[in-house]
């Protein structure tokens, strides 16, 4: 059912039960057969043998040798396209089914050569791009092979670019596919759409209910939610390859770089020209070139030739004006050079707009307010500018720069909308791997102080130290807010004391007994913590005072998304040895607290059992150490936020205690801490822990007032 | 026994070099020894002449494929203009930019006339409107235009219906067919169709409908709005019921629905089979035939079972205490319903096939919805089941969210129509869909401020940046005295000895012009004066001259030692949204006056830092300025000091955290109260002063 449901069956057992002797003969056998196998594999994708595969699969033919398909003049005609189709009218979603992967299955039709009556052929039988952009699909995890499994259908009939096409055949030709159904399910890629005069912003081929992947929708053609648009693919992205420019201000400010603009438009460019002087740049396709120079490479300003796409990256703004189309090749190569879009056309639907945040990456100027471009683009803060060029890099880089790229962006949106509860979330689409990779998002991010009331469970890990820990139990029940004590037994030896022999206390007391005795334990979120608040206590930590825990709950319902606690660490970068260095000196600084007392929120037992990065939690197991370091990082990690260290309160009865008091320096402890910083820090692949100069006190603490009027006024002590 | 082994042996070997022999291909043709990779997939070829292939466009199409022959632009958009009328509306047809260009955006409601009833939301939508900071009472200035007759209900059974609203609009002299127009509305068409009809032309008006159908929405010019019931607050509105976030954060109940079931005619379909899905465990789903008058005629044998059951359980239970709500569609798409499912931060689960949803133009639903298909309510079980809790707790804090941003009063529902519409006129200055779907929310995100995330205080982690390292002092100075103080002299010296400092304004509201420039003290940092108008709000006037995102407001009598300011700061960056400063005071709940009191006395708890010494972000200024109503500045000008009560409670609203109190060498004698102070890490520690980085807070 669900994707984890599969851990929870296990198949039998491979090896039946023989007699010892003869399972050593069997195992020998199949490990040589294996081993035949495994060479025959490789032999097998062996370079050399990749000819001989080659004949009994279909791969190794050409384009011009595929089945020809002759359309009958009459053959039927699809109906126009219906403006009305949306998912749930015009898409048969049973075909897609419960999949516990959440991917719907792409069937690709075989590719066929179509002609009419007379033998002419309909269309080229398919371009370089639609090729591409079918082996993308075949390549992905979406493609089936199986008709009868198929999700979603691709024809392999190119309709691309809609003035190859003979319009009325090329229907014919879909309308005969085997799986047709008057187009359910189909899905269609176009790019150039409409022809002279009227330049429809849709394909005209008559196609059902087909959905339209199409590059130049306007709002009245696109049915939102049904057809996906598109860019319009520009073959100079895998031609010309421009490295990524590092955002700041530019020579030109705005740039228009488009060939045969309509005089209008230009005219009306020519005159921002000529009222901001140098820094608009307006260019136009070179007169006089030399043979042999390929004229969409170049583009000229007067006498001045520059190199396309080079130029772009000259400037901060590159304007995209409509042509007779609505979508412009222009827009992917001005992506892909950094240059902040300037987009000039009314109606047009954005590429990809159902997932992308188009004002994060683009100016969209309304066509009348094209004489006031300048003062527009001039309002636009300089440190925005920088993240749209770098978010309009990264657009191409992730949704336009190849067939592929448009591909599967598409197939990812259609996913998204049949399977809307593991659909990919905004930021996945629209963070730039940078941003995605410094920026946080607090699993806790509500802000919400819980009620007083609920109070918190205290969490006493103990092994045998049962005097101890009793004291522990009376001390911590004394709190106003303790709503319940659980103590985790984690010596699998002894049993704990018998009922009677435990502090009758005023909350509930529970005894949980683990399996094993392991540091995790303390952090695992058992079903009997019932409020959001959790106190993890050791069972030595007897000299904090009511008034100090009860105060660092209230403190922690202000921060319930950080660890609060009382003795604060630090964590230093050393530069003679290169690496971070644990700190427990008495310092201005506190980056960690120790969990021999911290509250946190409860979601953080479950992020520390089940989401732990990397190997940190068994190796903490293991090494039965750092365990507080571990959680420090975790929490600053999710959520980007520094803990708050309470009173002034600097250790408690532990190891390393005595080395602050200078006694004997307690090295190998230190230098242990320090490792776990550096081990942590390299799983986590960056320094999470954030330093702050502040603590949180009382708002009375230590002030000339009464101390009986005070709330919190035993507390005090180091 | 050993023959037999010998044999086995035998057989493994000659299998074995048969398969060597017949090579890896017939290998992957047994079924038998193919796993899931060795089968051959049968993938889209490899043509052996694909780099032959031509492109699907020629490079001069692409890239100049203007034919000349083609109307002008200009022509073209005045074409559209006739072609594109009313219901193929967009902005750039029906709507007037001219009219918003002179005055903002201003919007205009038709005057009251007394013979006409209004419904109760419709007043509450006027009143909105009209308290709104786009509101002007001169239809010349108007951009937007709304009309005062009910408009709300056009079921034509219902009582509230408005007849001849046609002729009533047409007698308009500013209707202009519908245009720079906004139309209100909740219930559409009626028995047995419920249609889209609204009984009445619209022309080229803008609709903000509620259970807007898809087919009938016009894209980016139409609004869909939520349905909400006539008690609905005007104003404020209740929070959400979200009080703690449980881990795991289940309910009792998994999935719930209690409501009628359609035994005929539209939305039968959906709610005739919700109770399939009922198990009497985790999922409750009941339904009761009792609706209309004539409910017995359509009876069904399952009617009276389910009439029984549905008494047993109650409506309000199960929304408190469920992880999802099933909200179907009823005879329309809407429903009360959705609204308190996300209240009760009850994560719906929609079963409305077609339905736009509420401002879906801004409001990013996959983050706290399940939008389902009303075709797969058999699957809806296992799907919600297999919802990762990470997933649920941040569903359950966005509806939370959005309820309280957009939904919880008539006030907030009628504001984001109007800002929707707003961002529509300047596309380049309008809010991005992060700005909607991020606390604190759109219509707290001015896009006039800044469209840039990182120019406000709540988005830093999100971006991934920290708040910048300098601040702006910024000092009133009310004095009469035409001359410089003392106090004030040494403010500048110890503020401008910090190293975080960029700049010191001071803000001159004295009667008397400022002293020349000679008598200023030299500082480090630039030193500018500001005339300031006399009013008490100034002080929170969005000036340019703020250079830095930190302000530190000060008055000039204030106090403070550069290492206190030092520190101060330090603490505003770990919460550049909150208000951080000195000198605290409380409010509180006076139970023998039944008002809210304010105490300035030394108390356990503070929920308001005065503004004489305080850290907080520049975007607040703008706040203050621009998002509260005229009405409150203008109070706050007519008292004396009560302007940082207001930015106080303003902050509180907004983050809705209390202000950070840190502290203090000298004793001084909102709205969330707080019971704590920072000190600096050894503050008042009995350790060397030598090892402090502010031993100077300590002194007496």
């Amino acid at each position: 059912m669900c994707a984890s449901a599969k851990y929870n069956t296990r198949g039998p057992a491979l090896i039946p039960r023989m007699k010892t002797k003869h399972r050593v003969y069997y195992i020998t056998l199949f490990s040589i057969v294996l081993l035949g196998l495994i060479a025959t594999g490789m032999f097998q994708f062996w370079p050399h043998s990749i000819e001989s595969s080659s004949d009994w699969t279909v791969e190794k033919r050409s384009v011009h040798d595929v089945p020809v398909v002759k359309l009958p003049a009459d053959s039927p005609i699809p109906e126009r396209g219906d403006l009305s189709c949306r998912m749930h009218t015009c898409f048969d979603v049973y075909r897609c089914g419960f999949n516990p992967k959440n991917k719907i299955k792409v069937y690709i039709y075989s590719l066929k050569k179509y002609v009419d009556e007379f033998g002419t052929s309909v269309s080229n039988t398919i371009s370089r791009e639609y090729n591409e952009l079918l082996t993308a699909i075949s390549d992905s995890e979406f493609y089936t092979d199986d008709v009868n499994r198929a999700c979603l259908f691709v024809p392999s009939i190119d309709v691309l670019n809609q003035n190859t096409l003979r319009i009325k055949e090329t229907a014919q030709a879909l309308a005969q596919l085997p799986r047709w159904d008057r187009g359910t399910n189909h899905l269609l890629f176009n790019m150039l759409p409409g022809g002279p005069p009227d330049y429809n912003t849709a394909l005209d081929v008559p196609r059902d209910r087909a959905l339209l992947a199409g590059g130049g929708f306007s709002t009245w053609t696109y049915r939102q939610g049904y057809d996906v648009s598109i860019p319009v693919y520009s073959p100079l992205s895998g031609e010309v390859d421009l490295p990524e420019r590092g955002p700041g201000p530019r020579r030109y400010f705005i740039l228009s770089s488009q060939m045969a603009l309509h005089p209008e438009y230009r005219s009306e460019l020519e005159a921002l020209q000529a009222e901001n002087g140098e820094s608009v740049l307006i260019l136009d396709k070179c007169t006089n070139l030399s043979d042999g120079v390929p004229a969409v490479r170049k583009r000229c300003h007067k006498n001045q030739v520059f190199d396309y796409p080079q130029v772009l990256q000259e400037s901060t703004f590159c304007v995209v004006l409509r042509g007779a189309r609505l979508g412009q090749a222009v827009l992917s190569d001005v992506l892909q050079a950094g240059c902040v879009p300037v987009i000039i056309a009314d109606s047009y639907i954005l590429p990809f707009s159902e997932v992308l945040d188009w004002k994060r990456a683009s100016v969209v100027i309304p066509e009348e307010k094209m004489p006031e471009m300048y003062s527009i683009l001039q309002s636009v803060p300089q440190r925005q500018i920088e993240e749209m060029q770098r978010q309009a890099r990264w657009f191409w880089e992730a949704y336009f720069q190849s067939m592929k790229a448009i591909a599967l962006a598409t197939l990812q949106i259609i996913n998204d909308r049949i399977y809307p509860y593991a659909a990919i979330s905004y930021e996945e689409w629209n963070d730039p791997p940078a941003v995605k990779w410094s920026s946080v998002s607090n699993p806790l991010f509500l802000p919400l102080i819980p009620p007083q009331s609920q109070g918190f469970t205290a969490i006493v890990l103990t092994y045998d130290r049962v005097e101890s820990l009793f004291r522990v139990i009376t001390e911590v029940s004394k709190v106003p807010s303790l709503s319940k004590l659980l103590v985790v037994w984690n010596n699998q030896n002894k049993n704990p004391p018998e009922d009677s022999l435990w502090p009758k206390i005023r909350v509930p007391l529970k005894v949980v007994r683990t399996a094993e005795n392991k540091l995790s334990n303390r952090f695992f979120p058992y079903d009997e913590i019932e409020t959001e608040a959790v106190l993890a206590i050791d069972d030595d930590i007897i000299m904090l005072t009511s008034d100090e825990l009860q105060f660092g709950y209230e403190v922690w319902r202000e921060f319930p998304d950080r660890l609060v606690g009382y003795p604060g660490r630090l964590h230093l970068w050393d530069h003679e040895m290169n690496k971070w260095k644990y700190e427990s000196e008495w310092t201005n600084e506190v980056s960690m607290v120790l969990t021999g007392a911290a509250f946190y929120h409860k979601y953080f037992n479950y992020l520390y059992t089940y989401k732990m990065p990397g190997d940190i939690k068994n190796w903490v197991d293991a090494h039965m150490n750092c365990e507080d370091i571990a959680m420090n990082f975790l929490v600053a990690n999710v959520t980007g936020k520094s803990v708050i260290k309470v009173t002034p309160r600097k250790k408690f009865k532990c190891p390393e205690c005595t080395a602050i008091d200078g006694l004997s320096l307690d090295q190998t402890h230190m230098v242990e801490r320090s490792e776990c910083i550096n081990k942590f820090a390299s799983v986590f692949g960056t320094m999470p822990l954030k330093v702050v100069e502040h603590r949180a006190d009382p708002v009375l603490y230590k002030d000339d007032f009464p101390e009986k009027l005070k709330s919190f006024p035993n507390i005090g002590s180091l | 026994m050993q023959t037999r082994k010998k044999y086995i042996f035998l057989t493994f070997l000659a299998s074995w070099l048969l398969l060597f022999f017949f090579g890896g291909d017939q290998l992957r043709r047994f079924p038998f020894f193919s796993g899931r990779k060795v089968k051959a997939r049968r993938n889209w070829p490899h043509w052996t002449d694909r780099s032959l292939l031509t492109s699907f466009a020629d490079p001069r199409e692409l890239q100049g494929n203007e034919d000349p022959s083609l109307p002008s632009p200009r022509e073209r958009r005045a074409a559209r203009l006739s072609v594109y009328k009313n219901s193929r509306c967009r902005m750039e047809t029906c709507f007037d930019f001219s009219r918003c260009e002179k005055h903002g955006f201003k919007v205009f409601t038709y005057p009251r006339e007394r013979d006409q009833p209004l419904s109760e939301s419709y007043s509450k939508i006027l009143a909105s409107l009209e308290r709104s900071r786009y509101y002007t009472s001169n239809p010349e200035e108007a951009c937007l235009f709304i009309l005062s007759i009910d408009t709300l209900d056009r079921d034509h059974l219902s009582g509230q219906y408005v007849r001849n609203v046609d002729e009533k609009i047409r007698g308009f002299p500013l209707w202009n067919g519908g245009r720079n127009h906004l139309i209100f509305n909740l219930y559409s068409g009626t028995w047995p169709n419920y249609t889209e009809d609204l009984g009445f032309d619209i022309g080229q008006a803008i609709l903000a409908k509620a259970s807007f159908y898809t087919d009938s929405f016009r894209p980016g010019f139409d609004i869909s709005i939520p349905l909400f019931s006539k008690d609905h607050p005007q104003r404020g509105g209740e929070r959400g019921w979200l009080y703690q976030r449980s881990i795991p954060p289940k309910k009792k109940y998994l999935l719930v629905f209690k409501g009628k079931r359609y035994l005929t005619g539209i939305g039968s379909g959906t709610r005739n089979a919700l109770h399939h899905i009922h198990n009497g465990k985790d999922i409750i789903s009941l339904t009761t035939c009792k609706h209309g008058k004539d409910w017995e005629k359509h009876k069904d044998t399952r009617c009276d079972k389910d009439n029984v059951d549905y008494e047993k359980f109650d409506y309000q239970e199960l929304l408190h205490n469920s992880t999802f709500c099933i909200v179907p569609r009823g005879r329309r798409l809407g429903s009360f319903r959705f609204l308190e499912a996300l209240q009760a931060a009850c994560i719906p689960v929609l079963l409305s096939d077609g339905w736009e949803l509420p401002f879906a133009e801004a409001i990013d639903w996959s983050k706290a919805a399940v939008v389902g298909s009303e075709k797969l309510l058999l699957q809806i079980p296992s799907t919600v089941r297999c919802i990762h809790p990470e997933r649920v707790l941040a569903f359950q804090q966005q509806t939370q969210f959005l309820w309280d941003a957009y939904f919880s009063s008539v006030d907030k529902i009628v504001h984001t129509t109007l800002e929707i519409i707003k961002d529509r006129l300047l596309p380049h200055r309008s809010r991005s869909r992060f700005l909607w779907n991020t606390l604190p929310g759109g219509l707290l995100a001015l896009p006039d401020f800044s469209t840039h995330p990182g120019d406000f205080p709540f988005y830093y982690l999100q971006q991934g940046s920290s708040p910048p390292g300098k601040f702006t002092a910024f000092i009133r100075a009310i004095s009469p005295v035409g001359s410089l103080s003392q106090p004030i002299l040494r403010l500048i010296q110890a503020v401008s000895g910090s190293q975080y400092c960029a700049q010191i304004l001071v803000l001159w509201s004295c009667e008397k012009p400022p002293p020349p420039s000679g008598k200023w003290p030299q500082t480090t940092v630039p030193l500018t004066i500001i005339q300031g108008s006399r009013k008490l709000s100034d002080r929170f006037f969005p000036y340019a001259a703020i250079g830095t995102d930190a302000v530190l407001s000060l008055d000039e009598h204030t106090s403070l030692s550069t290492s206190e300011v030092d520190f101060a700061f330090g603490v505003w960056r770990s919460f550049p949204e909150r208000i951080v400063g000195f000198p605290t005071q409380s409010h509180f709940w006076d139970p023998e006056q039944r008002r809210w009191g304010y105490t300035s006395e030394w108390t356990n708890e503070l929920s308001i830092v005065l503004t004489a010494a305080a850290f907080y972000h520049r975007y607040y200024h703008s706040l203050f300025t621009e998002y509260l109503p005229v009405g409150l500045r203008e109070l706050v000008d007519g008292l004396a000091a009560c302007e940082d009560i207001l930015m106080n409670v303003l902050v509180a609203a907004v983050t809705k955290l209390p202000p950070i109190k840190v502290t203090q060498r000298k004793q001084h004698k909102e709205n969330v109260p707080q019971q704590l102070r920072l000190d600096p890490v050894l503050f008042k520690d009995q350790v060397s002063i030598l090892r402090k980085k502010y031993p100077r807070l300590e002194k007496p």
